[in-house]
């Protein structure tokens, strides 16, 4: 048993991914140099997983040595990624936030358009959430208000005189342009 | 038409993805829009996330290309808009190791992480901490110092968490951070308490008595509001107890204990996770924490299952007793709908099982077994040969599944280890041999794996002959003369060969046969069967033994690297197999066949073809001068420790054994951070007959660093009971004091000094290389008439055991046991060893020695060589 007892380190998450329905990556993230470092292992590797998970729903899965847990919807999967050593509900509870956290951004609608749609806020959620592999923040709440939702998701109500007028300058020039 | 129908296609694939079919030198020419005078982020958004998602795919950018986009996104600092400043840090981290000059937009960050936008704080300070390096980090110590204990939680956690990735770049300078990760451990905050506990412990770790201090306060005082930082603790908790050795009455263990009742289910079970993965757990802790993950066992979520089972499955290796309790609930999940869950149930239960189960637990399986996937198969697979190992008398039980297992479809992995699996039971189990046998036979007539019938074959050929009944194999055998493809054919003919070899009876239907196989279409075959039925026709034992029962025993990389050479040059001389050196007897891998057992489902790659440790020897040592002549490399020992391993300078020695000489490679580290030696070499006592032909020092051994330093000695000329002799050892060097933190020494001149190192003993077994015979029994009989023989009593009080006995005659000889005579089947009194081997100089040993229990171990040991002075020696050594 010598040796597998857990390090006292914070480099828990190996690797973050979302994946669409084909199994291609919409965004990943690799944490750990010796884990996959190169682009084309970790497209294989993200294939072979995306075969062994797309069906099954079964949240959990061992590969290569890596400990993944995961969720899917619509025509999204999201995954997180630790050592085989590492205790699976913290691996589960960044899974969760993820998730969570895109859930609220995306107003619920979660699938592959709405993703797309909003890409920049969801890179910028995931930053929030594992920082090198390091978990900044499991909490989807405040992860949210710390990327800073769009000003014009503000409600009109809540803006000021000035900027819905320069908002609405803005897009008459624009149409005017195209 | 068809291009409508293109896009259309298009359509519903992308579901207009604006990010499909995008190009690195269209989103690059895009990005120099950042450059205009006033920036728009409503253009330069959707731009820089392209960029972004265009890197997260895996696109590589050239230093050039990155360069020029990171400094036309320094321009985008001009812009107000949140979102585009922190798409910006984003892109600064990313582009951070790609581009030059990186530390151009140090201050814009420092600005930003201390401005009065929360916003960007946080943000800011990781994004700068991405292109700091040691000498920058200094700049910026005030700020992050404040920003440690800064009142908003995101800027702390993310001050503490760049402190932490800083480590790795300049630790001292983080060390001096300490206070500040102190006062951040008492935030209220949760996550900041966690990111400073994991700062705070990675400054302190090798101060073991802070550590202790460390751990003592908090685990009275920290909140357990946080449950990662509660897993943190426990995991320095675990670590102490393991290093102090502390026993169960100490204050860590109640504080895990205490965490038992922690109202996260993480924690609970990260705390039952440690206890049963520490060494000194007693029983009362570790029923403790079975009885947690029992319960987890029954819990609605995957995840949970999942965890509590594989924990499990790890304490059934060291703790078996202890997880019997859980069986009803394992048995439970063998069903789950979570595939890897219910595998690692099963192994859990095979590993715990007792022999009574054993029946019931195998129709479970069966019931299941063709739903799952290969994967988890081989699991399975392994997990009965675990058990096939423990309870042999269960050996029909589990043949029977094993066959059933065979004969279902399957790809070639899992095939194969069902029949390694039935090949380990028939090696270990001589009762299963015939049924084993037998299902293998089965097996291969209907087998579409060319590799595994392959091997079949050549087993059947090796095992057939010593069965009751041989004649049975052969048809078995020459079905897939006929049916088969042309290697197929080719392992057979060579199967039916070792039959005539060793049968006499079956020799004129063998020889029958061959004939037959010499009108095959495929030249291998044909050869093949020429070769083999001109042995046989000479009716001539010694060729059988050379030219058919043994296998090849020089090393096949080396003899292809030799035969190319002997090709390309232009020799007149006869090619001289005794000059390539003897293959290594493989051992197994305790380490690989650990890991196997223990049912874990890591898949992992092809296993990459690494040249075995002689052949590494070898080519480094044929870099030094004067050592070509020596001629091949023969045997290199294993490491002997010169030094304890916590001394200062640490010496190791690997013998390499040559024809005439013995080249000593003296592996040093030097672990004194203020020495840098200088001309490292070993001064070695040699004792008579010996003669140090050269030595070549180690130049330079910087602090930390492995240096090595050879010595060349000749064995006594003709007299061999000299050679085996022990040296007394110096480590001689030039010492220069030097500076710890640059390595540069202070003062030109050094000093000389000197350093006792351990009695260096060369010893028989180093002289002899193991050579594994598979016909042992007829290569003794034919040495009868041409070797010289030995013989010797010896009574060995100092054993107690056969088994004992035999692991210090296989370990002080250096010979390698032949037939599996190393095992010593339990409850006898009389045991012989059968033992083979090659002196230096191509001298074939072969030994049987006879043992009896009785009072201590009493030894007959018959030694035959080819040479006299050789058998003398081995029977005077002993003793």
């Amino acid at each position: 048993m010598e040796g597998s007892l857990l390090e006292p380190i914070l480099y828990s998450v190996k690797a973050i991914a979302i994946l669409d329905s084909d199994g291609n990556r919409i965004l990943a993230k690799y944490y750990d140099k010796n884990v996959f470092p190169t682009p084309k292992e970790q497209r294989t590797f993200e294939k072979n997983l995306f075969n062994k998970t797309h069906r099954a729903n079964a949240e959990i899965i061992m590969l290569d040595g890596l400990t993944c847990v995961y969720k899917s919807n619509v025509d999204l999967f999201f995954y997180v990624m630790g050592s085989s050593n590492e205790n699976e509900l913290i691996l589960m509870s960044v899974l969760n936030c993820l998730y969570d956290s895109v859930s609220q951004i995306l107003r619920k609608n979660v699938e592959k358009r709405a993703v797309l749609e909003s890409l920049d806020i969801v890179m910028l959620a995931m930053d929030e959430i594992c920082d090198g592999g390091i978990i900044i923040d499991a909490d989807s709440s405040s992860v949210v208000s710390r990327v800073a939702l769009r000003n014009d998701d503000i409600p009109i109500g809540e803006q000021t005189v000035a900027q819905v007028f320069q908002s609405a300058k803005e897009q008459l020039k624009w149409s005017l342009l195209k | 038409m068809s291009g409508f129908k293109r896009d259309k296609k298009e359509e519903e694939d992308g579901g207009g993805n604006p990010f499909q079919n995008i190009e690195k030198t269209i989103v690059l020419q895009e990005a120099r829009i950042f450059n205009e005078t006033s920036v728009n982020p409503r253009k330069c958004t959707p731009i820089l996330t392209k960029l972004l998602y265009m890197l997260n795919q895996g696109e590589q950018l050239s230093a050039k290309e990155a360069t020029d986009v990171f400094f036309a996104m320094t321009k985008l600092f001009q812009s107000k808009d949140v979102i585009l400043r922190r798409l910006v840090y984003l892109g600064i981290k990313e582009l951070s190791s790609i581009a030059d000059d990186v530390i151009i937009v140090t201050s814009s960050l420092t600005k930003d992480m201390t401005g009065k936008e929360d916003l960007y704080r946080a943000a800011a300070i990781r994004a700068l901490c991405s292109i700091t390096d040691a000498t920058m980090l200094q700049a910026i110590e005030r700020y992050m110092k404040q920003a440690i204990v800064d009142r908003n939680p995101a800027v702390s956690s993310a001050a503490l968490v760049s402190s932490l990735h800083m480590t790795k770049i300049a630790p001292e300078v983080v060390k001096r951070w300490v206070n500040e990760a102190q006062e951040a451990v008492n935030s209220d905050n949760i996550m900041v308490q966690f990111h400073a506990l994991g700062l705070l412990y990675h400054i302190r770790k090798s101060d073991r008595l802070a550590v202790t201090k460390l751990v003592a306060r908090l685990t009275r005082t920290m909140s357990s509001k946080s449950p990662y930082a509660v897993c943190m603790l426990i995991r320095i908790a675990a670590k102490l107890i393991e290093e102090e050795g502390a026993d169960s009455n100490s204050p860590y263990f109640d504080y895990i204990e205490a965490c038992f009742r922690h109202k996260s289910e993480m924690v609970v079970y990260e705390a039952a996770y440690a206890v049963v993965n520490l060494n000194r757990t007693t029983n009362r802790e570790l029923a403790q924490a079975i009885s947690v993950l029992q319960l987890f066992c029954g819990s609605p979520k995957p995840t949970l299952r999942f965890a509590a089972v594989r924990t499990l499955n790890q304490v059934a290796i060291s703790h078996p007793a202890a997880v019997t309790a859980c069986n009803l609930d394992l048995e439970n999940l063998i069903t789950d709908s979570n595939r890897s869950i219910a595998t690692l149930a099963i192994t859990t239960l095979l590993k715990t099982g007792a022999e009574s189960s054993v029946d019931r637990l195998m129709k479970q399986i069966a019931t299941f077994v063709s739903e799952i996937s290969d994967e988890f198969k081989v699991v399975v697979v392994q997990a009965i040969r675990a058990l096939a190992l423990k309870f042999p008398r269960k050996h029909s039980v589990l043949m029977n599944f094993l066959s059933a297992m065979l004969r279902d479809e399957g790809g070639l992995e899992y095939k194969a280890s069902i029949a390694d699996t039935i090949i380990t039971i028939i090696e270990d189990n001589p009762e299963a041999k015939e049924t084993g046998l037998a299902h293998l036979c089965e097996f291969i007539e209907d087998c579409e794996h060319v590799s595994l019938a392959v091997r079949i074959l050549h087993l059947l050929g090796k095992e057939g002959p010593k069965t009751k009944q041989p004649s049975r194999y052969i048809r078995f055998i020459y079905n897939r003369v006929i049916l088969e493809c042309p290697s197929i054919r080719a392992a057979a003919v060579s199967a039916m060969a070792q039959f005539g070899a060793s049968c006499p009876d079956l020799l004129e239907n063998i020889q029958v046969l061959l004939a037959r196989c010499q009108m095959d279409s495929d030249d291998e075959v044909r050869d093949r069967a020429t070769y083999y039925s001109s042995i046989l026709n000479r009716q001539d034992k010694s060729l059988y033994n050379n030219y058919i029962l043994e296998t090849l025993q020089v090393s096949v990389p080396a003899l292809e690297r030799t035969l190319k050479e002997y090709t390309n040059s232009n020799t007149e001389q006869p090619f001289d197999i005794k000059t390539i050196p003897v293959s290594v007897v493989s051992k197994p891998d305790d380490h690989e066949v650990k890991q196997k057992t223990e049912g874990m489902l890591i898949s992992s790659g092809p296993a990459k073809i690494t040249p075995s440790r002689e052949e590494n020897f070898a080519t480094k040592l044929n870099s030094l001068p004067g050592i070509q002549i020596l001629g091949p490399l023969f045997r290199s020992s294993e490491i002997v420790e010169l030094t304890e391993s916590e001394t200062e300078y640490v010496v190791r020695c690997v013998k390499h054994c040559y024809t005439h000489h013995m080249v000593l490679q003296f592996d040093c580290l030097n672990t004194l951070n203020d020495q840098l030696l200088e001309n490292v070499r070993v001064q070695l006592d040699t004792s008579e007959g010996y003669e140090i032909i050269s030595d070549i020092p180690c130049p330079k051994l910087p602090y930390n660093e492995t240096g090595t330093a050879y010595v060349i000695v000749k064995f006594p000329d003709g007299d061999l009971p000299n050679s085996i002799a022990t040296f007394g050892a110096v480590l001689k060097f030039v010492v220069k004091d030097c500076d710890p933190a640059t390595g540069l020494p202070d003062i030109d001149e050094g000093y000389d000094d000197e350093y006792m190192l351990e009695d260096l003993e060369i010893t028989l077994g180093d002289q002899i290389q193991k050579v594994s015979r598979a016909n042992w029994g007829s290569a003794w009989e034919e040495a009868e008439s041409t070797f010289y023989e030995m013989e010797d009593t010896y009574s060995l009080s100092s054993m107690n055991t056969l088994e004992e006995a035999v692991i210090n005659i296989i370990k002080f000889l250096g010979l390698q046991p032949a037939e599996r005579s190393d095992k010593v089947p339990k409850g006898k009194t009389t045991h012989t060893l059968l033992l083979a081997g090659i002196f230096r100089g191509g001298i074939d040993i072969l030994v049987r020695a006879k043992l009896a229990l009785a009072d201590g171990v009493t030894m007959q040991l018959t030694v035959r060589s080819t040479d006299e002075s050789i058998a003398e020696l081995i029977t005077s050594v002993v003793g």
